[in-house]
Order: C-alpha cells, then structure tokens, then sequence
C-alpha cells in the first residue's frame, strides 16, 4: 500500500486520476458519499503547475463528511443537511490544501458522527476493508476504510469518543485523536463541542505525524484551540509506560488482549519499562460521556431547525410543525435518540442530578489520569474489547454498541491525545493498540509508534 | 397612592453595547438603517461548523458598567446556553451567563423629583446575545438577523422600589450611568435600553411580597412610569374583589396605555441551560479591572457634587445631567467661572427638556465651553439682553460657533453708549405720540415710563439696553 513519499513528485494529476479510479472501483464498500472530481482535478493541474506547492503536493486525500469543504453537499450523512452546500472549508482542509494536498472526496460516516459502525449514516452502511460483511466501525468508518483499501494515503476523521480510534483498529491503519483544543473545530459539523478533536488515519505513524503537523496549531476562529505547541521530538531516555489493568479484563476478547500483551512484549525487548497501573474512575467513564456528549448533541443540532439551511419539510402550516417535521424527518433514529437523552439531563430537575455529577465524575477521572502521568510517560489499552463485528449485529442493541466505545471515551472525557497503532490481528481480524499520552505530550506518541514501525 | 397596599418593583434593564461588532462575530453591530439582514455573519446565522468569537470590547465595556453600577467584577465568568426554538433564534439557544456572570452585586442611587433619593440594590449584571427580529404577514412571517448577536448586558435589580415614580427614577439613573460610562448610544427609539418591569402588591406593612407580573420590553422612562401606575391600579382592584393575582407576563401598549397578557407562568419554557463548551471563560485579574475602569470619566453623583457649589435646583441639575455633553461643557465652564456657569446651566435647562434623549441618540457633540464663557461675560456686562443671551445660546447649540459674530449678525448686541442711545431717547421724547406719557410721568405716574423705554426698544430694533434707556429718559425729564 503506497504511503505519502510514493505520491510526492509524482505528477499530481495522475495521483489524482488514479485515487478517484480507486474509490470508483471500490465503491461497493460505500466508503466515499461523493467525490469532488471537479476541484480536484483543477487542482491536480495547478500543482503540476508549479502554481501550489508544499510538504502534501499532489498528494490525494479524503475528509469524513462532516467537514465543510468546497465541491458538493457537506452532509454530515444526514437528510437535513443532504443539500447544504458549504460557503467556507474547515481551517484543517485549507491548512492541509495550503500544504499542496488535494481533496478527493467526501467520507461517509455515521449520521452528525453518533454512532461506532457507520450503520447509522443515512446514506448506506460502509463495509470493513478487511471482511465486507463486517462493520468499518465509526463514527469515521468511511475514512478509515478509503486508506485501507489504498485510495488514498491519509484521510480526515472526527474523534469525540473514539470515532477515530476504534475504525483505525477494526481496519488496520493508524489513527490519531490529538489533545483536545490542537486542531481547530472551525468549519466542522459540531458534535459535542468539550471533546470533538480533528485527527487523521494513515498507513504508517510516519505519515500522521507529517499530517497531524500540518493540521495542529492555534486558530483565531476556534478559542478553544491551544496556543501552537506540537513539534516531532523523539524521546531519548526509556520510556515508562502503563497497562490499563481495568480493560484487560474478560469482557475484553482474549484475542484482543493477546495483542495487547504482543505489543508490551515489544516495548520492553527495546528497553522501555513496562506495568501494570490501574484506572478505577475508567468504570464510570461510559456513564459520563453519554450524559455530556448527548447535552452538547442535543445543544448543537438545536440549529437545524429546517429554516435557514438544510432540508425543510413541505406542506407545514404553524412554526412548530415546520420544526418538527424537518427534524423528524431530517434526524435518523440514533440522533433522536441522543437528542432525547440529552434534553432530559439538561431539563429543570435534573441538570444537577446528572449534568453535573457527570462532570464532577469527569474531573475525577481527569485527576487520576494525572496522577498516571506523573509516573508514566504512555499508557496502553486496547482500542476495543473486539474486532469489528458484523453488520446489523449490534443494531437492534444500542447498549451494546455503547459498549464497544468503553475503552476510548474516557480519553476523550480528559482531552488526552492517543493514538490507534495496528497490532496484529485476532480471528483474521485487525485490532489495533491504544497509545495515550497526557495532554499536549502528543510527539511522544509519535515517537514510540515509529520506533515500533520500523522495528517491524 | 392607596395607602392599604404597597407595591414593590423589580427592574431587569437590557442595555445594548457600544461595540463595533457583534458580541460572538465580526459583523457590524450597528443595525440603524440596514436593509434586513445585511449585517449577519456565519456565525450569527448558525451556519455549521462556525464557533462563537468573544468580542473583547464587549467584555471591556461589561467592566466599565461595574464601576457605573458600583458592582464587583468576576474574577472568572462563564458563558451558558438558554435553549428554544424561535425563528429568530438561528442556533437554538442564546448565549448569556447563567450561572457565572461578570458582574456581581451593586447598588444604584437615583434622585427622586422632591430632591430625595432611592436606593437600589443590583443583584448581578450578565452579558448576553441580542435575538434577531420577526414580523409577521398574514401567511407568512419574515426573519431579520440584523440584531442577532448584538451584544446585551442585563441588569437585574433587586426588588427596592415601591412607587412608579422610584421606579422611573431609577431608569432614568440607570440611563444616566450607562451612556456617561460609554458602556452603550443610549439611542433609547432604537431599543438601546429595553426594561422589564417586574409589579407585585401587597397589603401595607407586609412582609410577604404579592405575586408578580412582569412587564415586558419596555422601552422610555415615561412608560416604565405608566406601566407601574397601571399595574398598581389593575392589581389592587382584583386584590380588592377578593382575586388572586396571576404570575404572568404581559405586554404595554402605548397607546392605550395598559398592559396586556402575553403569558402565564404555566406556558414558561424550560431553557435546559448548559454551560457553552465552546467559550473558555473570561478572566480579568484585578489589574485589568482597574486599568480598564480608569478610562471611565465622571459619573453623574461626581457631577452633582460638582456642580451643587452653584446651588441650582435639582430640577435644573437633574435635567443637565439627561445628556452627558451637557453636564461635561457646564462641569468645563465651572473650571473657568461658577457664575458663568451657573447662567450656561440654567440656559441649558430651560432650553432642553429632561429625557429628551428619550427620542433622540447621542449624536449631540455639545458647545465649546469657551464659547459659553464668553457668552456668559456678554450677559453679565450687560453686552446682550438676556433674551438676546439665549437666543445666542440656542444658536451655538445648534452648531454655530463666537458668540460674538452671532450678536453682531443677529443684531443683538445693546446700545449701551450714552451718545447713541441718548440720540434715540431725544427722538422719542420729541414725537408727539410721546407727550401723553410724558405728561403722565410728570403728574407721578411713573409706570407710563414703561411706554417710552419700549419705543426706544422699538427705535433700536430691540438692541438698547433698555435700563440705560430708561435712565437717560428720565434724566431729560
């Protein structure tokens, strides 16, 4: 599978060419919801011009479709949003444009991202790159499965509880969720606002780093963003690092955990010290982000009420049926769902009993990860407890589902870069390693998963 | 008032920010005169993928309305969202301080028209996002964003006031600090202070308050009055029937001069407040608060006490201080000459009406107060009548400069040489249609002197000075 140094000086068109003859031909994996062709190849030429260069120059690449970007609807995979034209690009799109990249299309992903298998999308489930009749996970399934299968070399995803993480593992690439604040929000469909992270997949750590540089930095329309700080370093000492103990549990596959303990293995033959730490706040951390996440969900799709943008319904005759119908028929069933629940613990009542106790929760768990990264330089756990599994098997079970998301969303909670790392495969099937760093200390990430790349 | 019941007043007083741009985005935030929707940026138009941009100015001007309020400043605040669906209202929830706003507890002194004082205390001031506008046609309804993300900041009193006239008092102060603290235009017909009036009645010597009604979005003092004077009359007579009162709020119309229902308690929406995970929170350390409340000039208590050495009626002080060039030219022109200021005062007051600035913005840049003084020296030398004085006044305030060439062009300046108005006296006294008069004087009728003087004025075209007229008469005599 051709990494980004096989695209760089080449002629830009021909990657171009080659990448949107690729998605054309896997197109049965409905990993890409539409191609923007047009701009591409306009842009192919310049490169080939002279007229843009750059660290990326010509080489393609594809964004999850809740990023706004020029050449066709920006859906979020959604029906409210299936004819939303976008009028500006997202600050990372335009970072990595400016780097000479060229977007290819648009990757299809869970509905406004609820979701861990792209089931949810309301334009048809993407399939495993792997085994096609297992899920791509999600909520970033599209653009997980575009480098596997090696349409392009690195991809754009959005991270809010492992979205991420989780399809870089059931498909075998690298995927990375910086610390919260590093990548600018700006110009993508919010998701949850406290933990939404831009990150990237690609084949090799090498190559997200060189990604991640590109995207990282302080944005003057994003006030969450973080004065620039993200620069490669590489860590000379050995490095101390923890086993989370609490997800190496039974209800985590023996297969996955096997892997898990292969990759230690690893890290200590190149000299790194190994333990085992404990996490207990990690038992709680499911419960406080489907009470947060769904607030913030419930706040930020508040927006699409079928007035100013998006799809409206017809024939509506009073204000609220207008905002009723377009929703009703804009939202798939997972949306309605988080919309619910998150109207119900922000409602007079229970704000306190269940807004704000998952946030004091959410601050212990902060405070523990602190006291393991006073410690510890990397923490590991698996990305999921599985492999990915077959589609429809976990539709009907939206606990189950929940489930698979157990071991990223704490991370996510806290703000904390990780990294998903292939690790081998468990039953024929990828599962990935999960690196996790404290906040801001993301090089060294990238540090640790290259020396293990090249040591491979 | 009925002396059975006593009503006690609650105000809540949006006041809207002098900033350039909005309070999350860079459009302009100057709305006056635009065509619909001309002044909207992504951002207040909840387009995706847009975040909130704090405007630092608006947090500025925040700081400076503290010091206006006498209220204490946060040393961290946070923003929250108050969520409903609204046309008007493009992301679903408006952005405001629910929890943690900037400004904490303060108290407002405004002078009452028997030259006493209320007292009322602010319980906090947050800042929050102006919605858009709607009107409404008979099958569909328009949407303006114009306003949307305008910023507020809405100062909520504590319930101190017990007569409309407090009330009213207590607005017009409240106007007063605002637009000395540069905190807002105070373009009062352009909604720049809107107030919510909160009434409630309970038998004299309560201790327990009655059940309130609150009056909405009410926009000049007088009407802030009215409305209270109606709310008192309407609750005492159901409380007097033996009904009870329903907490609602309603509307004013003006020209019916009533209040309306607009909606009960039951109908109250549950805002599902959040704190906005997309704002960090505002930080001011001590230092800064100081630094930028040093910018604020002179309050109006500072002017009253400046300017009480003149001894002018309150009314007179009262009426300087609804517009802050005015009281800044009369504080100027007190550095120079109390007794020129003093007549400047009284010029001002009686030329301009108190709330004045109810219909008109803070476009008035005000007169040179050397012009002023030297206008004042005229008068006191006798140089121009005091009719000619404000006549001249009224001239340099609408905008023409020396005092002077304003007399001299207008013809105003007195004949007070004894050879030139003696000449005129000699004229008159010699026309035959004065012999009755003089005659008259002669026989010790004195008053008749009043005809004469006046031919004189005649004669000169109303520029002798007319006691030196009278005493060159009376010397001829």
């Amino acid at each position: 599978m051709p990494t980004i140094s096989y695209y760089l000086g080449r002629s830009a068109q021909s990657n171009v060419e080659e990448a949107l003859q690729a998605a054309k031909n896997a197109s049965d994996y409905n990993a890409l919801l539409h191609l923007t062709e047009e701009r591409a190849v306009k842009r192919a030429a310049m490169v080939d011009a002279g007229e843009i260069s750059g660290r990326l120059a010509g080489v393609p690449f594809v964004v999850k479709d809740n990023f706004l970007a020029f050449d066709g609807p920006t859906t979020a995979a959604s029906r409210i949003l299936q004819n939303f034209n976008a009028p500006v690009q997202a600050t990372v799109v335009e970072k990595l444009e400016a780097e000479g990249a060229i977007c290819i299309g648009k990757a299809n992903l869970d509905s406004f991202a609820h979701g861990s298998s792209t089931e949810n999308s309301a334009f048809g489930v993407t399939k495993n790159a792997v085994d096609p009749t297992r899920v791509a996970g999600g909520s970033s399934g599209g653009s997980a499965v575009a480098v596997k299968l090696g349409i392009v070399p690195f991809s754009l995803g959005t991270d809010t509880g492992g979205s991420i993480r989780q399809p870089a593992s059931f498909n075998g690439v690298v995927g990375v969720k910086p610390t919260y604040g590093m990548t600018s929000r700006y110009g993508v469909v919010s998701m949850a606002s406290s933990t939404d992270v831009m990150g990237c997949f690609a084949l090799t750590a090498e190559d997200a780093e060189l990604v991640i540089e590109i995207m990282a930095g302080q944005d003057s329309r994003d006030m969450t963003t973080l004065p620039d700080y993200f620069a490669p370093e590489a860590a000379n000492a050995p490095m101390k690092i923890g086993v989370i103990r609490d997800f190496m549990t039974e209800g985590t596959d023996e297969g996955v955990r096997a892997r898990v303990v292969d990759y230690t293995k690893q890290l200590e033959a190149k000299g790194h010290i190994v333990e085992e730490v404990s996490l207990p706040m990690a038992k709680y951390s499911l419960a406080m982000y489907y009470i947060v996440v769904p607030a913030e969900i419930a706040s930020n799709l508040a927006r699409y009420d079928g007035v100013r943008y998006g799809v409206r319904a017809e024939s509506t005759t009073t204000i609220e049926e207008l905002y009723g119908k377009s929703r009703e028929q804009g939202f798939g069933a997972e949306s309605k769902r988080r919309i619910l629940i998150g109207n119900y613990v922000l409602s007079s009542g229970f704000f306190d009993a269940y807004y704000q106790k998952a946030q004091k929760a959410r601050q212990l768990l902060i405070n523990e990860f602190n006291e393991l990264f006073s410690s510890y330089d990397i923490l590991i756990s698996p990305v999921v407890p599985t492999a990915a599994f077959g589609i429809g098997e976990n539709t009907d079970d939206p606990m189950k589902m929940y489930l698979s998301d157990a071991m990223t969303v704490g991370v996510s909670m806290a703000g904390l870069p990780a990294l998903s790392v292939p690790a081998g495969e468990s039953n024929g099937m990828p599962v990935g390693v999960q690196l996790i760093a404290n906040a801001q200390k993301d090089a060294l990430l990238f540090d640790l998963a290259k020396s293990m790349e090249t040591k491979q | 008032m009925d002396s059975k019941w006593q009503m006690t007043i609650g105000i809540e007083c949006h006041v809207q920010l002098a900033t350039k741009s909005k309070l999350f985005s860079p459009a302009d935030n100057d709305a006056r005169n635009k065509e619909p929707n001309a002044v909207v940026h992504p951002i207040d138009y909840g387009l995706p993928g847009m975040l909130p941009l704090l405007n630092k100015q608006a947090v500025h001007l925040t700081v400076r309305a503290a010091k206006a309020l006498n209220a204490s400043v946060a040393e961290v605040s946070r923003f929250d969202r108050k969520h409903y669906f609204y046309p008007d209202l493009p992301m679903g929830y408006q952005i405001t301080q629910m929890y943690h706003p900037t400004i904490g507890a303060g108290s407002v002194t405004a002078p009452l028209p028997d030259g006493s004082n209320v007292t009322v205390g602010i319980h906090h001031a947050h800042i929050e996002s102006d919605a858009g506008k709607q009107t409404h046609y008979s099958d569909h309804t328009l949407v303006d964003l114009n306003r949307a993300g305008t910023p507020l900041i809405e100062i909520v009193s504590q319930p101190d006031m017990h007569s409309p006239a407090e009330a009213r008092a207590f607005c017009t102060e409240l106007y007063r600090l605002m637009t000395y603290a540069g905190v807002t235009h105070g373009d009062l017909y352009h909604g720049n202070m809107r107030f919510d009036v909160n009434i409630s009645v309970a038998p004299a010597g309560s201790d327990e308050l009655g059940k309130r009604a609150e009056v909405k979005n009410l926009n000049s003092f007088r009407s802030v009055e009215k409305a209270a004077e109606y709310e008192f009359k309407r609750q005492v007579a159901l409380l007097e029937k033996g009904e009870t009162i329903v907490q609602e709020t309603r509307g004013w119309n003006d020209a019916t001069q009533k209040t309306t229902s607009q909606r009960s308690k039951e109908d109250a929406q549950d805002y599902r407040y959040m704190p906005d995970p997309d704002i960090p929170p505002i930080i001011l350390t001590i230092d800064e608060v100081q630094s930028i409340q040093s910018e604020v000039g002179m309050l109006p208590g500072e002017y009253r006490e400046a300017f009480s050495a003149l001894r002018l009626d309150s009314s007179v002080v009262n009426t300087l201080l609804s517009n802050k060039a005015h009281a800044e030219t009369v504080h100027a022109v007190l550095g120079q000459s109390p007794k020129a200021a003093m007549r400047v005062a009284n010029w001002y007051a009686s030329v301009f009406k108190e709330d004045e600035s109810e219909t008109d913005s803070d476009v008035e840049t005000g007169i040179d107060p050397t012009d002023l003084l030297e206008l004042a020296n005229m008068a006191e030398q006798q140089e121009v009548s005091s009719t000619a004085a404000k006549e001249i006044f009224m001239a340099l305030a609408s905008g023409q400069t020396g005092p002077r060439e304003i007399a001299r062009a207008k013809n105003l300046v007195q004949v007070s040489d004894e050879n030139a108005l003696g000449a005129i006296v000699d004229d008159v006294l010699a026309d035959e249609a004065s012999a009755k008069s003089v005659a008259d004087i002669k026989a010790g009728n004195d008053k008749a002197i009043g005809y004469l003087v006046g031919q004189v004025m005649k004669k000169s075209k109303g520029t002798a000075n007319p006691s030196l007229a009278q005493k060159l008469i009376r010397e001829r005599l």
